[in-house]
């Protein structure tokens, strides 16, 4: 398994995910920077998302939208505080509507990306998802409501299948 | 984002999943089915009594200090610098958000931990954890994946 650890706080409303993978942080870095690839993990395998704005630079705006079984789209936004490439990446998430305008009535998250890149070349990746208030945790965990029935777990196997890059 | 999905739900399976408190999904906390998770998130009422009261450091000691064995009021008050009266406004935070109970023995007021509530924190905690680890499948799923021309 790459999760390696998750550390939740109920109290102070945050999580924080920590995960290896077994390459070099330049690649790992581009699941975030390249948008055709982030679209290939963000959302669930119901849910795939599609990102229509892509920029990360400081105060940079993201726009992506997940299209449900239905053809229901579910639109969100990031907003860029930070940015050290390939080790760091620091922005608000939230939901949007159908334009990428942020809803003002839905709550923000503020997510800590680390990459740092081990001596044995695997890159360890801590996720720090920090919430505004325990609203706002309600909200994103509504979110995670369809993710919970994925089949995202059966995903594993295929991983596993896959051969490394040379 | 799913929060519209959410309530969609038919006023019927609202209402059928609606008995499902927290000690009842706890119990079968895996596998969960959709609806008891909805349901979880919907009661949001619920779900805001239990974060607010956890917020403080004091209530959050006593919910320790309770979940190691039963203990009364006056006997809590002796651990923190305020008055009986104080701890008992904490007990009763924490008592509506049931966190605890309180029950009346003799001249003792008997605090204890209801542990399902405990679980509850924890369980919606757990449904962010699945998303992030469907995320990390994801990604080394794609970063193994030799053939991703997507790579530079």
């Amino acid at each position: 398994m790459t999760v390696k650890h998750i550390q939740k706080d109920p109290e102070a409303l945050t999580m924080t995910v920590t995960a290896e993978f077994a390459a070099p942080v330049d690649r790992v870095w581009q699941v975030w920077e390249n948008p055709r690839l982030l679209e290939r993990w963000w959302g669930p395998p119901t849910y795939p998302a599609t990102m229509v704005d892509h920029d990360l630079t400081p105060g940079g705006r993201v726009h992506y939208f997940m299209t449900g079984p239905d053809g229901d789209q579910h639109h969100g936004w990031w907003r860029i505080m930070s940015i050290d490439a390939p080790k760091r990446l620091e922005f608000e998430d939230g939901f949007a509507d159908d334009t990428g305008a942020p809803n003002p009535d839905l709550p923000v998250t503020i997510m800590r990306v680390t990459l740092d890149e081990q001596p044995d070349g695997v890159t360890r990746m801590h996720i720090v998802s920090e919430f505004a208030s325990r609203e706002a945790m309600e909200e994103v965990l509504a979110m995670g409501v369809e993710e919970g029935m994925t089949e995202a777990l059966g995903q594993i196997d295929a991983l596993l299948e896959n051969t490394r890059p040379g | 984002m799913m929060r519209a999905l959410v309530h969609e739900l038919p006023t019927r399976a609202r209402r059928a999943v609606h008995r499902c408190g927290p000690a009842d999904c706890v119990e079968g906390s895996r596998p969960l089915t959709y609806n008891q998770m909805v349901v979880d998130l919907i009661d949001a009422q619920e779900t805001d009594r239990l974060f607010s009261a956890l917020a403080d450091a004091t209530r959050r000691d006593i919910v320790v200090q309770a979940m190691r064995g039963e203990h009364s009021v006056s006997n809590l008050a002796r651990r923190y610098p305020m008055s009986i009266t104080a701890v008992q406004k904490h007990v009763s935070v924490l008592e509506r958000a049931r966190l605890v109970t309180k029950e009346r023995r003799g001249r003792e007021q008997i605090v204890r931990i209801n542990i399902d509530a405990i679980h509850h924190a924890s369980h919606l905690l757990d449904e962010l954890e699945d998303l992030w680890r469907g995320r990390v499948d994801r990604i080394s799923e794609l970063i193994a994946d030799s053939s991703e021309g997507e790579f530079r």
